[in-house]
């Protein structure tokens, strides 16, 4: 099997960001919130990208804010693909009205843009962890819930799952013995697009002031924090927005070449 | 027999749209429930968000009995809803003002953002589209793929902010930030929106200009455009007259659905940009947790995305020659 150069330095890159992200406290030279020297300090030998808006290291700054990107992403794309491919297997198997039910709800739910959706929902949600990583996934779910069931449908009527059936199987052993292992390819494709979709998605919501908050903070917070210098020339927050570009391209890189062995299944940018 | 056959195709036709429409605003009416839904029935409590952790129980009894929230649900959807159709959009929590009025001001320049960002993007994905057919498998190709990795990873800020850097901070060749007042010319506008409209056109062209080329590719395949060829058209008459004509259809489909993106993506944009419209309004009342002004705006932005998808079938249902002209 030959593995694509491209695909080659995602696979690197990604496992050196999972990496950076998991050792955060050994690599990074100051505290988080530590102030370290003035506002805007440019690069120098103390400080490798300079210091932020309130004089905090920003190389430090980038360490931790990849850590809390990575994690949260991490955990919205487990709930969103856990949650969406339980049901949409579901909806596969018992079929009838309970999947026409669920699968309206998927089409209601996917015809209000993500980002409006979260939002409405943010206005009187408490913005918390689990809350983001609740709203995210939920949502994100029912792209994964579509895939899933797509995948199931064609499994379901195969021979071995009739046979299965026919023995007198409970609905959760097809599911979990029958379909699922049959489905892992197309669904493990998809994992990598759902997890940029996260990163980006809580990028923008940290972005907007309504994701990660202060004095914690991830890549989009850390743009949002240093974007009053761009005005002044100072680069600060273009750091961690280019963090997030690099990491969602070295991602993708991956996701493109599991998805050109796999199949033609291809996910958009998701409104 | 003639007349009464294209009658009947034009029913037919008729009746497909007549029901795509209808769903189109069974839609819009679910989506109005979900909004309303989300911002009421969830965990949160509205009062309690508005006045902190600290209000009394009695301030609290106060403000939810003028907003209304003692009445079952149902009723304050309905009179929201009727409000709404009314052209009332009920009054901002935070200052009191005219929800309709405020609106009214900042739509005006998120449409007209929208509308230069779609002028421009349109049309330059459809030629680089079709280059990219005349030129399939050399550089251009490779250079769609590169763009397509790049607009589904780079987020609008990350761009937004690399081009304010270099091109408002450093070479000074438009303003930062993107403020349009009514007493300036249409120059004057279009230079303060060149930036914005600028990542607004990065963001969708790669998606189209690809979905472009995909349509003219799959039309290239038939057997007229083999005649075409073989009777020694150019390559660009080839294209331009028999492959494009015939695509037009998906083209269409995937310009409205980007569009309905655009419109969307114009949130983070004006955030960007400092540009007064609804984006900006919308994510400042969020913080706010001005809930009415939330369900308005979001209400707004769901059905111009509904509607701006709706058009694409209507647009998919009549160009399909399919339809006009069945067997």
């Amino acid at each position: 099997m030959r593995i694509p150069i491209s695909a080659l330095i995602g696979l690197f890159m990604t496992a050196s960001f999972f990496l950076i992200a998991i050792f955060a406290p050994w690599i990074a030279p100051y505290g988080m919130a530590e102030v370290v020297g003035a506002v805007w300090e440019p690069r120098s030998a103390e400080h490798l990208l300079g210091t932020d808006n309130i004089g905090r290291d920003l190389f430090t700054r980038m360490i931790y804010g990849g850590r809390t990107t990575i994690v949260i992403a991490t955990f919205a794309t487990i709930l969103s693909f856990t949650l969406g491919s339980f049901l949409g297997f579901t909806a596969a198997v018992i079929g009838g009205w309970v999947d026409q039910v669920m699968s309206r709800l998927v089409d209601l739910l996917m015809s209000i843009p993500t980002l409006i959706f979260a939002l409405v929902v943010l206005s009187v949600m408490p913005v918390t962890l689990p809350v983001l990583i609740l709203v995210m996934g939920l949502l994100d779910s029912t792209r994964v819930y579509r895939l899933s069931r797509a995948v199931a449908v064609d499994i379901n009527v195969m021979d071995f799952v009739e046979s299965a059936k026919l023995r007198g199987e409970g609905r959760m052993w097809v599911i979990f013995r029958e379909i699922l292992p049959n489905a892992l390819s197309p669904l493990v494709a998809e994992l990598g697009l759902r997890f940029i979709f996260a990163v980006l998605f809580l990028s923008t919501l940290s972005f907007l002031g309504l994701g990660v908050q202060p004095p914690a903070s991830d890549w989009g917070g850390m743009v949002k924090e240093n974007k009053e210098g761009i005005v002044f020339g100072i680069g600060a927050a273009l750091y961690p927005a280019a963090a997030i570009s690099v990491l969602a391209i070295s991602v993708n890189l991956v996701a493109d070449w599991v998805l050109n062995r796999t199949s033609d299944l291809k996910g958009g940018r998701g409104g | 027999m003639l007349g009464d056959g294209v009658r009947l195709v034009m029913n037919s036709i008729w009746i497909l749209l007549a029901q795509r429409i209808a769903l189109g605003l069974l839609l819009l009416l679910a989506v109005s429930v979900l909004i309303f839904v989300g911002t009421q029935i969830l965990p949160g409590d509205v009062a309690q968000s508005i006045l902190g952790q600290s209000a009394t129980p009695v301030a609290l009894a106060n403000l939810r009995e003028e907003l209304g929230l003692n009445d079952p649900a149902y009723v304050r959807y309905l009179s929201w809803l009727g409000g709404v159709l009314q052209g009332d959009l009920g009054t901002a929590l935070s200052n009191g003002q005219n929800i309709s009025e405020q609106i009214g001001k900042r739509l005006g320049n998120t449409l007209f953002l929208a509308f230069w960002a779609a002028v421009v993007a349109v049309p330059l994905a459809i030629l680089l589209g079709l280059m990219a057919v005349r030129y399939r498998n050399r550089w251009p190709d490779k250079l769609i793929s590169g763009m397509t990795l790049a607009s589904i990873s780079l987020p609008e800020f990350f761009i937004g902010y690399v081009l304010i850097f270099f091109f408002a901070v450093k070479l000074r060749w438009f303003p930062s930030v993107a403020t349009v007042y009514d007493s300036m010319s249409l120059l004057e506008k279009l230079n303060a929106i060149a930036l914005p409209v600028t990542v607004l056109t990065l963001v969708v062209l790669a998606h189209m200009m690809r979905m472009t080329r995909a349509a003219i590719l799959n039309v290239m395949q038939s057997a007229y455009i083999e005649t075409a060829e073989l009777k020694g058209l150019s390559a660009f008459d080839v294209i331009f007259r028999h492959a494009f004509p015939n695509a037009i259809s998906p083209i269409v489909n995937v310009v409205m659905i980007n569009l309905a993106y655009l419109v969307v993506g114009v949130v983070v944009v004006e955030v960007i940009f400092v540009y007064p419209g609804m984006g900006q309004y919308l994510v400042d009342h969020v913080a706010k947790r001005d809930v009415p002004v939330v369900q308005a705006c979001g209400l707004i932005f769901a059905a111009v995305y509904v509607g701006l998808n709706l058009i694409a079938d209507v647009v998919a249902i009549v160009s399909n020659p399919r339809l006009r002209h069945p067997k």
